[in-house]
């Protein structure tokens, strides 16, 4: 499939959750014009969210007038395309073995952003950035074959 | 505590018999997921034999609106009551397929069938 969009999408937010909603749309926007089917543009959506959520409570700690850079990008890489979503926060450096997916049969509120990224994405990768806080970059490729929505 | 307000996400409450139904509209993410939990724990507060949490109007949820119907579902187990939630799309069921809580709750696909 030709990707129609060849150009990444740049937002600076604040880590308010007032904020969430208008990135949940664009990265929803961008799997649209990248092929993605509904169903599978849903869980690219709802990873991000989490993410977000997790930078604004736990880099951020909850304070709501922080930065955070996010970018929403095409790619192709070994043949598929995809789609690349970083974020980038300036807060407290929470690396992927900080961020602890709880056991499910544990039923109790909390620890299920982690486990549902790691689910829905294909890479998942964190690292401190340069100058403090976290990079973020998630992948997620489109399917190999023609997609059958589940 | 606070009763729901007029444009919260669970404001929309109705009676029918022992239930009480819980009409929820819009998002609940961060955002707003405290605010939806407060208001139904407030509706828990009543005592009521069965909750149907309505979720047709829902066009999208988080991990932090699963969490706080996780807290709600353990005070109505406390309580007694019975909790039922409808009307999901399926990026809400979704969300609750790949946290294993559609084994948890009790997920009905309409409010009649909730109510029955």
């Amino acid at each position: 499939m030709t990707c129609p969009v060849r150009q990444p999408v740049r937002m600076a937010i604040f880590s308010t959750p007032d904020h969430l909603p208008v990135v949940r749309a664009a990265v929803e926007k961008m799997c649209e014009l990248l092929g993605f089917s509904s169903a599978l543009a849903g869980r690219v959506m709802l990873s991000s969210d989490e993410a977000l959520s997790n930078i604004i409570k736990h880099a951020y700690r909850g304070a709501t007038d922080r930065p955070i850079d996010v970018e929403i990008a095409p790619v192709h890489d070994g043949g598929r395309d995809g789609i690349r979503i970083t974020l980038r926060d300036w807060g407290a450096y929470v690396g992927r073995e900080q961020m602890r997916s709880r056991d499910l049969d544990d039923v109790r509120p909390g620890g299920l952003g982690v486990h549902i990224m790691c689910e829905y994405m294909d890479q998942l990768d964190y690292q401190p950035a340069e100058g403090g806080g976290t990079l973020l970059t998630m992948v997620k490729n489109l399917p190999e074959k023609k997609e059958v929505t589940p | 505590m606070t009763p729901p307000t007029p444009d919260g996400p669970a404001s929309d409450i109705r009676r029918q018999g022992d239930a009480v139904i819980i009409a929820v509209q819009g998002d609940i993410d961060l955002r707003r997921s405290v605010e939806f939990q407060q208001e139904v724990l407030t509706v828990l507060d009543e005592r009521p034999a069965r909750v149907v949490v309505d979720l047709t109007a829902v066009p999208y949820m988080d991990s932090s609106g699963v969490a706080s119907l996780v807290k709600v579902l353990s005070r109505a187990r406390r309580q007694g009551a019975k909790m039922v939630l409808c009307g999901l799309n399926d990026r809400v069921r979704g969300l609750f397929e790949i946290t294993r809580l559609d084994n948890v709750f009790t997920i009905a696909a309409t409010c009649e069938e909730a109510l029955g």
